[in-house]
């Protein structure tokens, strides 16, 4: 889908560094942006930065992905402000702690309840919208975490892949009505969540991952890798054979 | 919030020290530091020293809390996070025709870094430091609170913060004003200087005429050469200076590509032969003459080579700026530009600015002359020149730059800013604890 100016997007979880700099990608190509966010003070500081740096209009907006009752206000609210929505890039992700998820399952279902069913909930109610008008777009990040079960991030893991499922699904029921969804896949990204774990080059930083996402989106991408060496990598670890894997201290 | 164990040193790449680094998303991760303490604040890393080091400490990287709140359009008033750079600043602002009041030679410097520096351009001899241009800023003290400040309201705890060097608390916020440009470019002028009366006399009459001056010195000329070089003068170009076809775009961004500097060389390739070299060729490119030039190049000729610092090798550089009082100016002047010269310690780049008036409490500039010289050889010989040259311009009633230095005497430091104990008694105030530290406050004696 060409993205230009006069076009409106909702991000959701857009206090992200890679959310904040999708938002100016788009912002810089004239978009008008509703930037939604747990915490008051930082969507709005967002905003209003995102609306400094590129003259755009950009509002901010509170929501708990995991408030599922809240979410049909939430989309009605802002559909009926900026008269419609040309599309929606979801962002919000909830990394949760592995070793404690084995044991507590509210943990376990905390991660489920933001990474998954917060998103199936939020974005059936856009898909809907934009069924409707036949045109617009859905970008969900999802992860490399969900393309295999490692014993390290499992619970993370299995959240990201369901929604990298539901995703697909959704993209061939909307593909009937002229809606891309695009399935974004990014590796380590130098946020908050790889900051002293990963020392690795293959770190991208949330800049590039974000030029990425809004590219793919203009490419008519349905899955993507970001950087796009994932792919490969991915590839090479979906192609080990479990009971190899199962060994690997992956 | 996580930590990592990192060797870090600022842009001279000496000293080098290990720490705690946090890189925090907001100031709510921020506060999270706080009742820890041994904490020193870090930006971009291009103060030269020690000032946002902190020994086997906890540094905080505040590079991701660079959001603009506010800006002003008619007035140029613009309130933002501490941690946006002046390279963001100018990118967004220099289109809408606005410039900064007041730029050091870098911009890849934040904002927050800017003002604890209490930085000075070209300009300073007509618009004084950056604090003079901030109206106000939100500090995150070391209690957790976040107070307003300004000259109105905590003036004590805006002029310790000013040129305070991070250890009063976080500037969150800082609002202050950008100044009106017509076009991105200047009116450039370059005069040939033969010697140092030459040098100074050309400065003094070609001042009060130029938004900007610095002058280049050739470090290497001595006797009768002593002080011969170039004086730089700019002022930003009017609309109707441009040729026609440029009249139409008057404001480009002009960010030159950047070269870069991947890892540094065993040994120094700066030395006296490259440095003869150097002088040489910048006697050739810098040809007395008028033009117009983008302002990228002229306020940032270092800024197109990424990490121009690793030039020096692996033992790092220093650079030692320092000023003197108008009346003593000139004599100090040729007695450490004599001992450089004598000394064999060959300085690759010699600046000479003249001041203007200035307030503050560990500000650096005072009316009178300042002079910034980069020496790439680090040894215990050199270390003993850098002494001879501080206890020279202590003598002389002048001071030393601390977001340049690494070597400063804490007794010396207390000669050079007799208002040390002022800012102290402000430190005492708001930073009781002493949470805020550098391994520079401790050098010095301003923090635990």
């Amino acid at each position: 889908m060409k993205i230009g100016a006069g076009q409106q997007f909702l991000i959701l979880g857009a206090t992200s560094p890679m959310a904040r700099y999708t938002a100016y990608e788009l912002a810089k190509r004239g978009c008008a942006l509703l930037l939604a966010g747990r915490s008051p003070s930082e969507v709005e500081a967002v905003a209003r930065d995102v609306h400094i740096r590129y003259g755009v209009p950009a509002q901010p907006r509170t929501f708990d992905a995991r408030d599922f009752a809240s979410h049909p206000a939430l989309i009605e609210e802002t559909v009926s402000q900026l008269g419609h929505l040309d599309g929606v890039f979801l962002f919000f992700g909830e990394q949760g702690d592995q070793a404690k998820a084995q044991h507590s399952f509210e943990e376990a279902r905390a991660i489920v309840e933001v990474n998954f069913l917060g998103a199936v909930s939020l974005l059936t109610l856009v898909a809907n919208h934009l069924e409707e008008r036949r045109s617009g777009v859905i970008v969900g990040v999802s992860s490399v975490a969900g393309d295999r079960g490692r014993r390290t991030n499992y619970v993370y893991g299995s959240s990201k892949g369901a929604l990298s499922l539901f995703l697909q699904g959704l993209r061939n029921r909307l593909s009937l009505s002229n809606v891309q969804v695009v399935t974004v896949k990014p590796g380590y990204v130098d946020t908050a969540m790889t900051y002293g774990v990963v020392t690795s080059r293959l770190v991208a930083s949330p800049q590039r991952v974000a030029r990425g996402i809004v590219r793919s989106v203009e490419k008519g991408r349905d899955v993507v890798y970001l950087p796009w060496f994932w792919q490969w990598i991915m590839l090479v670890i979906r192609l080990i054979p479990e009971r190899v894997f199962k060994r690997l201290n992956l | 919030m996580r930590a990592v164990r990192k060797r870090l040193s600022g842009w001279g790449r000496f000293p080098v020290e290990e720490a705690w680094v946090y890189r925090p998303d907001s100031l709510e991760d921020v506060r999270e530091l706080l009742p820890g303490g041994n904490l020193t604040l870090r930006g971009l890393g291009r103060s030269y020293g020690d000032a946002s080091l902190n020994k086997d400490g906890n540094v905080a990287d505040l590079t991701r809390l660079d959001r603009f709140l506010d800006f002003d359009g008619e007035t140029g008033r613009l309130t933002c996070e501490g941690g946006v750079s002046l390279a963001e600043v100018l990118e967004v602002f220099v289109p809408r025709g606005w410039f900064l009041p007041v730029t050091p030679g870098t911009k890849f410097v934040t904002v927050a870094g800017a003002i604890a520096s209490d930085v000075h351009g070209k300009n300073h001899h007509n618009a004084s430091s950056l604090s003079r241009h901030v109206e106000s800023m939100a500090l995150l003290l070391a209690s957790g609170e976040t107070v307003l400040c300004s000259r109105e309201s905590l003036p004590d705890l805006f002029w310790a913060t000013a040129g305070g060097m991070g250890l009063t608390g976080i500037i969150a916020q800082a609002t202050f004003r950008l100044r009106r440009i017509e076009t991105s470019f200047l009116h450039y002028k370059a005069v040939r200087a033969r010697d140092l009366d030459h040098m100074l006399e050309t400065l003094e009459q070609y001042d009060p005429h130029y938004d900007y001056s610095v002058a280049w010195i050739d470090g290497l000329a001595g006797g009768k050469d002593l002080g011969k070089g170039v004086v730089l003068l700019g002022s930003h170009a009017p609309l109707a200076e441009l040729p026609t076809q440029q009249r139409r775009s008057p404001l480009p961004v002009l960010a030159r590509r950047r070269l870069s500097v991947s890892r540094p060389p065993p040994f120094s390739v700066v030395n006296r032969m490259t440095i003869r070299l150097l002088n040489t060729s910048y006697r050739f490119t810098h040809r007395p003459r008028e033009a117009l030039v983008g302002y990228d190049g002229f306020f940032y000729p270092l800024d197109g080579v990424g990490a121009w610092n690793r030039l020096y090798g692996s033992g790092g550089f220093l650079q030692h700026q320092s000023v003197f009082p108008l009346q003593a100016s000139r004599e100090t002047l040729v007695r450490l530009l004599e001992m450089v010269v004598k000394s064999r310690h060959a300085s690759s780049l010699v600046i000479l600015k003249k001041f203007g008036p200035q307030e503050g409490l560990l500000s650096f500039p005072m009316p009178g002359y300042t002079v910034a010289m980069d020496f790439p050889v680090y040894s215990a010989p050199f270390l003993a020149l850098v002494s001879a040259m501080d206890e020279l311009v202590a003598q002389s009633g002048g001071r030393v730059y601390l977001a340049k230095d690494a070597c400063l005497s804490r007794e010396r430091f207390q000669a050079m800013y007799p208002r040390w104990k002022e800012w102290l008694a402000a430190k005492e105030r708001y930073d009781p604890r002493g949470a805020f530290t550098s391994s520079m406050a401790r050098r010095l004696g301003l923090a635990p």
